[in-house]
């Protein structure tokens, strides 16, 4: 597990408890006692910090090293995942993954921005950022989807869309352009779960839906703190205080009313957690869809254009 | 995104009479201000289309006098409480208010194009690089709700740096409020030009000037998703000027015509002319 600098109680107690164990390779009650009383301690300690996220350190836990991905989703949550791989046009981007998937009593077609674990996953992933391929990919799932009245599930998880000159060149901007058009129609139900990083057009080009769940330590924003902070504030290490403003926090999100619902992490962290993790995710997911199964799809449709057409704050 | 362009800043020289003369942003070459403006700002050496406000895109377009507001009263907002390090964007956008006389990015309304009725929204890059946050969504969807209603064909000139990041996770959500009403055009078969002018990157290419019907751009129009330094610290490559140029979207299948200011009017009523049910 990689502790970040301000888990550093945590990280202190975890050591402690880990020179006892190998100090005593038997331990007395005693010991015992002790281990225990440091693991209550490293809760508490959890609870305390992670109650108290700043939006930098929520940045920093959305990005976490081993923070579940789209892959662990699929595994922890679907009780079966058939793959289906590229566009139809040019590839099969590794960037953004999808196949029918069935979660509870739900048959679905679930879409979702895939980061990769191992650096050689993540190079063929482009660490998450999808390139035009992938979002055309996405869309003919969702058409797929549609004709089959299966839901969409969509998980982001996003840097952002992959900045890359054949990105631009094989038209990343008319991808998302596409995707959000379509969305706004689709003739099916659609859940969006922001799991880990919504990083703007890349996350929205498949963040269209009728109920946009957040991870309670996912970040969602128009730009990356960095990037915001090096515009901005002409300096890219003013990143924190770009995060404070910019408010990419699920809390932030549910009152400014981008997001309908927060899924809380375990304490410490979904990282920290899979099975709890999944437990929740998948529990809400399963509510929402048989919540949505119950709407007729002409309703579903009117009120997203509604939501959507909402979004905003003008004078 | 949301990052905004400069203008290319005149190279300091002695200045030649500033009364009389006009230096071309793009070339620098000296041209007389009366040619300057009989040609529509549009440099005569380099062909360069200089941006235009939106008073001076509609008396290019609409015929004399016909042009009516839209949602003109809908204004900025600060939903973020949005401060950086050099203030408030509240005082920010007061002060490109008083600027410029603008509300927002964009100005909506209806006129006549040869004689045919159409919505026009047209987008102007002085205020805040002509980046899309709340209001200008707001009047987006209310214009092409006006169009929906009374059917005419939407038309659209883009100029922007992408998504205000002032306005956050908001202005990222004025992308899906925008394609949904061009959705709902779609659906009622009302024709939607998207027309692409220097420049149009970031999150308005990545919405409503990717899904038109014909998509047009000006020459030499800057058009990209994503910043042109961004790309080249992501690939380690200079790229080279003719880059996201209103030609390479041409060349690489995005745009449906290049037209030049002068044609602009004319072109635009011959392809309504196939756009009519
Ligand atoms: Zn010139």
């Amino acid at each position: 597990m990689t502790n970040l600098d301000f888990e550093k109680p945590v990280s202190d107690i975890e050591s402690r408890i880990a020179d006892l164990k190998q100090m005593h390779p038997s331990p007395s009650s005693e010991i015992e006692a002790e281990i225990r009383k440091l693991k209550e301690d490293q809760i508490a300690n959890l609870k305390r910090i992670y109650a108290d996220l700043t939006p930098w350190q929520t940045v920093q836990v959305a990005r976490h090293p081993d923070r579940p991905l789209i892959r662990d989703f699929i595994a922890g949550v679907c009780s079966e995942f058939i793959e289906l791989h590229g566009d139809r046009l040019f590839g099969d981007d590794q960037g953004m993954i999808g196949g029918f998937a069935t979660i509870g009593k739900h048959r679905v077609v679930l879409i979702g921005h895939q980061k990769g674990r191992t650096l050689e996953e993540k190079i063929k992933c482009n660490f998450g950022q999808a390139c035009p391929e992938g979002y055309r990919k996405a869309l003919r799932l969702m058409k797929l989807a549609e004709k089959y009245h299966l839901p969409v599930v969509s998980l982001i998880d996003t840097p952002g869309a992959f900045p890359g000159a054949d990105a631009e060149e094989r038209g990343q901007a008319e991808a998302i352009a596409r995707n959000l058009m379509e969305m706004a129609a689709l003739h099916t139900p659609i859940v969006v779960i922001i799991t880990g990083e919504g990083g703007s057009g890349g996350a929205i080009g498949i963040g269209v839906g009728d109920t946009i769940l957040m991870l309670s330590h996912a970040v969602y924003s128009v730009i990356s703190p960095e990037g915001c902070a090096s515009i901005l504030w002409r300096d890219g290490t003013k990143a924190a205080e770009a995060a404070n403003a910019l408010k990419i926090t699920a809390k932030s999100l549910l009152s400014l009313k981008v997001i309908d619902e927060i899924i809380p992490e375990p304490v410490g962290g979904a990282h920290r957690d899979y099975p709890s993790t999944m437990k929740v995710v998948g529990k809400s997911i399963e509510r929402h869809l048989d919540k949505l199964s119950h709407t007729s799809t002409h309703k579903i449709v009117k009120r997203r254009f509604e939501k959507f057409a909402a979004m905003g704050r003008f004078k | 995104m949301g990052w905004f362009i400069k203008k290319q800043q005149p190279v300091a020289k002695p200045e030649p009479r500033e009364d009389i003369w006009i230096q071309c942003p793009s070339c620098k070459a000296h041209i007389f201000k009366d040619e300057w403006e009989k040609d529509l700002k549009v440099c005569k050496e380099c062909n360069y289309h200089e941006r235009l406000t939106w008073k001076e895109r509609v008396d290019i377009l609409l015929d004399p006098k016909s042009f009516k507001e839209i949602a003109s009263r809908i204004s900025f907002n600060d939903p973020l409480k949005f401060s950086d390090a050099k203030g408030s964007y509240a005082s920010k956008a007061a002060e490109n208010r008083g600027k410029t006389g603008l509300n927002e990015s964009i100005v909506t309304g209806t006129g006549k194009l040869h004689g045919v009725r159409v919505t026009v929204a047209v987008m102007d890059f002085r205020f805040l690089g002509g980046s899309l946050a709340s209001g200008t969504g707001e009047k987006f969807l209310q214009a092409g709700m006006f169009a929906l209603k009374h059917k005419q064909p939407f038309i659209v000139f883009s100029a922007s740096g992408g998504a205000r990041m002032h306005e956050g996770i908001i202005s990222l959500m004025q992308m899906p409020k925008t394609c949904a009403v061009l959705a709902r055009l779609r659906e009622a078969k009302v024709p939607y030009i998207s027309v692409m002018t220097d420049p149009t990157t970031g999150g308005v290419s990545a919405s409503y000037a990717m899904v038109g019907d014909i998509h047009i751009a000006e020459p030499r129009a800057l058009i990209g998703f994503a910043g042109r330094r961004v790309i080249e610290e992501t690939i380690k490559q200079k790229l080279p000027d003719s880059f996201q140029t209103a030609e390479y979207l041409l060349a690489h299948g995005f745009v449906d015509i290049i037209v030049a200011r002068k044609d602009m009017k004319d072109t635009l009523h011959r392809l309504m002319k196939y756009c009519s049910r």
